[in-house]
């Protein structure tokens, strides 16, 4: 962009420096704040919690909470801490990200390259289907799932997440492979390859910036989910979001805020160090899918 | 294959072997049939799914699907049910302010990240963060900081201000506000992310042209950067209106609907009603209510989009 | 036996026809240009012979086989791609090889071909790198590489050049031709830059809007072009077209020239036969700038040079010529003479005419007249 601090006088920039420094560390201090309040309270015992306040630190660090988060706190009948309810998560997370990016890869590629009658109305109708409110489908699908028998497993997380994931798949792929010459594909043609075997050795060396990002976006997306889990699991086959709320909305016996906080952080550690390490393709993800509409 | 020759005196070699008829026919099919499946689904899971929700907001369905027809006596039901009024102002209330908050707040931190600041990748990833978090957390994490009794309020009185009230939570008049709070904190860094894209996206020459004109950078900012966003005004808008309207987990975290039903949203409406409720019928016709606000927000902003490619 | 044939060959895509009847046929080993200004078709041509698009009707023939139905690896073809098309990720001897490996050549004989080809094209210092370490110039020799290396009965390259700057386009146009030489394969060449297409072909399809213009050598149809559209299209600078009216004069007839206040009747040899349908009529003259030069005292006196004195209203030195432009007939008409014979803007010089080569068109039909 325009080097615009350029503009200004030597002597007027650095008040203004300083004021945009100033305010964009605040905003910083604004944005990190809950995530230190959950860490400190989390830490703290729950008389420290009471007598103190938000921004007080923790006298002594004590991992009590995250221990009864963990093993023994109590998600609505059962009191079992959230351990169970994480590995459930893993359990159809991981199988149904896997499976939506393929399938999205496939779709891309399918879709850019090999133009046939119709595939740019599949492509329209995917798009559309994005942006409907998942409310019109729970309904159907808790139905159709029941009658499947699959209505509280991970085999029916799993299908009704790749079914709704692939089309957010499908976008990402599309929009990369567009970018790629197609005289690539015409090129192999001739050289005799067929479809399957110019995606193998061609396209998908080539994808690897778009796999990552369609991977975190989906864990991210899958993982955070809510709504999914609380209408077509229940029990103890609930993924860890269910379990957070109903944690920390169990109304018996003394309000544990410290526990409440560490589970939150427990909930939300794995797509957070997801984020730390490869926080740049998830933001791609966010560009690429949302400023194309 | 062929003979080892450099050029093609003799006679000409023999032709590659071909593939067996119905590979090549095979081979034109795979990328329909690869697709099909993607294209059924979507067909049943989404657009049937539809139709069948559709269906069953004009039964009497209660606790189970009952396929009798009961023309739109469940909508009106919805309309006489005072909940689903307030529903409905809620979200009116909480998606005018999370838009115009977030787009304001995006807006303002773009520009200020766009003027070549040191460590602009650290800061910008300080304000993206909490998109990845879920709003289960979100929720969770404000509600315990606008806990009235050891929350800010706590926080603010400890500071010596021992008249200052904070109790939006469990007040019913501002427990929407709350959930505005915490969407703010959520979403308003992927509009900065958008909106500093978009500003990157702008032809340096324009800047400097307007410059030598004699524009201050204020009027520059004004008169040509903010027109020239655009687009990225209206898909921030429409994907925010799109969070707007889904909003449920943050609203059960944070509020769970409460006090009473004062920060329901449709959503949380419709998941109440159909699945806690026994009222299958009328949370599929809230649930195409949802449907309908999504589409007259979404379908004029895609026709103005298509409009507008099509003019280049 | 032809080693390309196409006969009545028509495409239609969404009810608008591209391709309205090409006829051309090559025999083997011969270079043939398809040239042509953007959208006459020139590419929708090429990929109709390589496979990659459907022919609505007509018939291709590579060799002595209808090839219509067959997918672009059984047509025996190799391509050349405008953008090279180089897969990315493989390095320059994987790309070469990539098609052997499909039709399972064993390895050994892949490696000798790999070798064979480098050597032909002086590439095997690059055999290991990827195309993003490579130079314009090399990619194209990659390229031709892994086309050459099938040892197809057809090669089509697909405005190979055109992405390549001005001195290396020579360079690389040279090595073309002098490929074509060693191997001797039939090529099917486009590309919208008439120079190419002389330097380069045997033959020449001119194209516009879906259709062959003139088919024939390069020096058939720099000579004899057979409609305006291909006078004004082969040929840097291009043909002047001067209308002009045609009037009796000796035992002739000839054209009628006026420039500078001056009028001037210029005999056509041998065009009395054609030209007499047209006597009183205006027709559009045409004379290519190399045919009006300074005036040279050893050709006065023969038939076929007429000279005049004419104004100059413009010099352009391009180093071993001057262009002069003058108007006749209210056209500006650009002429070629030796630097040293040009006189200034303003001035007039005398300027010599050659009528032998000289073409008349129809204004209304564009078509060749004499």
């Amino acid at each position: 962009m325009a080097d615009m601090s350029v503009a200004h006088t030597a002597g007027a920039s650095k008040f203004g420096r300083f004021i945009i420094y100033g305010l964009l560390a605040l905003v910083c201090l604004y944005y990190l704040m809950p995530l230190f309040v959950m860490l400190s309270t989390s830490l703290k015992s729950l008389d420290e919690i009471r007598a103190g306040n938000l921004l007080s630190l923790p006298g002594e660090f004590r991992t009590d909470a995250w221990v009864k988060a963990w093993d023994s706190a109590c998600t609505g009948v059962q009191c079992e801490g959230l351990k169970g309810f994480f590995w459930n998560s893993v359990s159809f997370v991981v199988p149904a990200v896997v499976i939506s990016t393929m399938i999205g890869a496939f779709n891309g590629y399918a879709l850019t390259m090999y133009r046939f009658r119709g595939s740019d109305l599949v492509f329209g109708m995917l798009m559309i289907g994005c942006f409907i409110p998942f409310q019109v489908v729970l309904l159907p699908m808790a139905q159709t799932l029941g009658a499947l028998g699959i209505a509280n497993s991970t085999v029916g997380l799993v299908f009704v997440h790749v079914v709704y994931g692939a089309a957010f798949t499908t976008l990402f792929f599309r929009n990369y492979y567009v970018t790629i010459p197609d005289e690539l594909v015409k090129a192999a043609k001739i050289d005799g390859a067929g479809f399957l075997r110019i995606f193998f050795s061609i396209i998908l060396p080539l994808s690897v910036p778009i796999i990552v990002v369609s991977v975190i976006w989906q864990f991210t997306q899958v993982w955070n989910d809510f709504l999914f889990g609380v209408v077509f699991s229940s029990g103890d086959r609930q993924p860890i979001t269910v379990a957070l709320n109903n944690l920390v909305n169990t109304s018996t016996g003394v309000k544990e805020y410290n526990v409440d906080m560490a589970a939150a952080i427990i909930a939300a550690l794995p797509t957070l160090l997801v984020y730390i390490v490869a926080g740049k393709y998830f933001v791609r993800g966010l560009t690429a899918g949302a400023v194309k509409g | 294959m062929n003979a080892t020759v450099l050029s093609s005196t003799t006679a000409p070699a023999a032709r590659p072997a071909r593939r067996c008829r119905w590979c090549d026919t095979l081979d034109a099919w795979l990328p329909k049939l690869v697709v099909a499946p993607t294209f059924v689904c979507s067909l049943v899971f989404v657009y049937g799914y539809i139709l069948w929700t559709a269906v069953l907001s004009l039964t009497p369905s209660r606790l189970l699907p009952n396929y009798e027809f009961a023309g739109l006596a469940q909508y009106e039901a919805l309309f006489d049910n005072e909940r689903w009024w307030q529903a409905l102002s809620n979200l009116a209330v909480f998606g005018g302010g999370f838009i115009v908050i977030c787009l304001a707040v995006g807006l303002l931190l773009a520009v200020l990240l766009d003027q070549k600041i040191r460590a602009e990748g650290f800061i910008r990833s300080i304000y993206l963060y909490p998109m990845a978090l879920s709003f289960i957390v979100t929720g969770t994490a404000w509600k315990w900081i606008l806990n009235p009794e050891f929350g800010i309020e706590k926080l603010v009185h400890d500071w010596g201000f021992t008249n200052f009230t904070f109790d939006w939570l469990i007040d019913p008049e501002w427990s929407i506000y709350t959930v505005i709070v915490a969407a703010v904190w959520q979403s308003s860094g992927f509009v900065m992310a958008l909106f500093l894209a978009g500003l990157r996206g702008i032809d340096d020459s324009i800047i400097k042209a307007a410059q030598v004109d004699g524009a201050s950078m204020p009027t520059i900012y004004r008169r040509i950067i903010i027109p020239s966003l655009r687009p990225v005004f209206f898909s921030s808008f429409m994907i925010l209106a799109h969070i707007a309207v889904k909003s449920f987990d943050l609203v059960m975290a944070l509020t769970n609907g409460g006090p009473g039903f004062s920060s329901d949203l449709p959503a949380t409406f419709m998941y109440s009603f159909a699945f806690t409720r026994n009222q299958i019928g009328l949370g599929a016709a809230s649930a195409m209510m949802m449907l309908m606000i999504v589409v007259a927000v979404v379908v004029p902003f895609m026709y103005s989009e298509m409009r507008r490619s099509r003019h280049g | 036996m032809g080693a390309l044939s196409i006969r009545n060959v028509r495409k239609s895509y969404h009810g608008n026809e591209i391709l309205k009847g090409i006829d051309l046929e090559i025999d083997k080993g011969e270079f043939l240009i398809l040239v042509g200004p953007s959208g006459c078709g020139k590419s929708t041509l090429l990929s109709m012979i390589a496979g990659l698009d459907s022919v609505t009707s007509g018939e291709i023939r590579i060799g002595d086989q209808v090839v219509n139905d067959l997918s672009p690896k059984d047509r025996d073809i190799a391509m050349v791609f405008q953008s090279y098309a180089l897969y990315p990720n493989m390095t320059v001897r994987e790309n070469i090889s990539f098609g052997l490996q499909i039709r399972k050549v064993p390895a050994a004989e892949q490696a000798r071909i790999v070798e064979r080809v480098a050597n032909t094209l002086q590439i095997g210092h690059l055999l290991d790198r990827k195309p993003s370490q490579l130079s314009g110039g090399q990619r194209q020799r990659v390229a031709m590489g892994r086309a050459i290396s099938r040892e197809p009965s057809l090669f089509l390259f697909d405005e190979p050049l055109s992405n390549l700057d001005a001195k290396l386009r020579v360079e690389m146009r040279t090595e073309i031709k002098l490929l074509h030489q060693r191997m001797g394969t039939s090529i099917v060449y486009v590309t919208h830059d008439q120079i190419e297409a002389m330097t380069l072909g045997d033959k020449i399809a001119v194209m516009k809007a879906g259709e062959v213009q003139q088919f024939g050598t390069p020096q058939e149809i720099y000579d004899n072009p057979a409609n305006l559209f291909v006078a004004g299209f082969m040929g840097s600078p291009s043909m002047n077209f001067i209308p002009a009216k045609v009037e009796a004069v000796g035992s002739g007839y000839g054209v009628k020239l006026e420039s500078g206040q001056r009028t001037h009747v210029f005999p056509v040899p041998g065009g009395d036969g054609k030209l007499k349908a047209w006597e009183g009529r205006e027709v559009l003259f045409g004379i290519r700038p190399e045919q009006i030069t300074h005036k040279s005292e050893s050709r006065l006196g023969l038939p076929q040079f007429q000279t005049a004195e004419m104004p100059i209203r413009l010099t352009e030195p391009t180093g071993p010529d001057t262009m002069v432009l003058v108007p006749i007939n209210g056209k500006d008409v650009v002429c070629r003479v030796h630097p040293a014979h040009a006189g200034q803007p303003g001035e007039s010089m005398e300027l010599m005419f050659d009528l032998s080569k000289s073409v008349f068109f129809d204004p209304a039909s564009e078509q060749r007249i004499a």
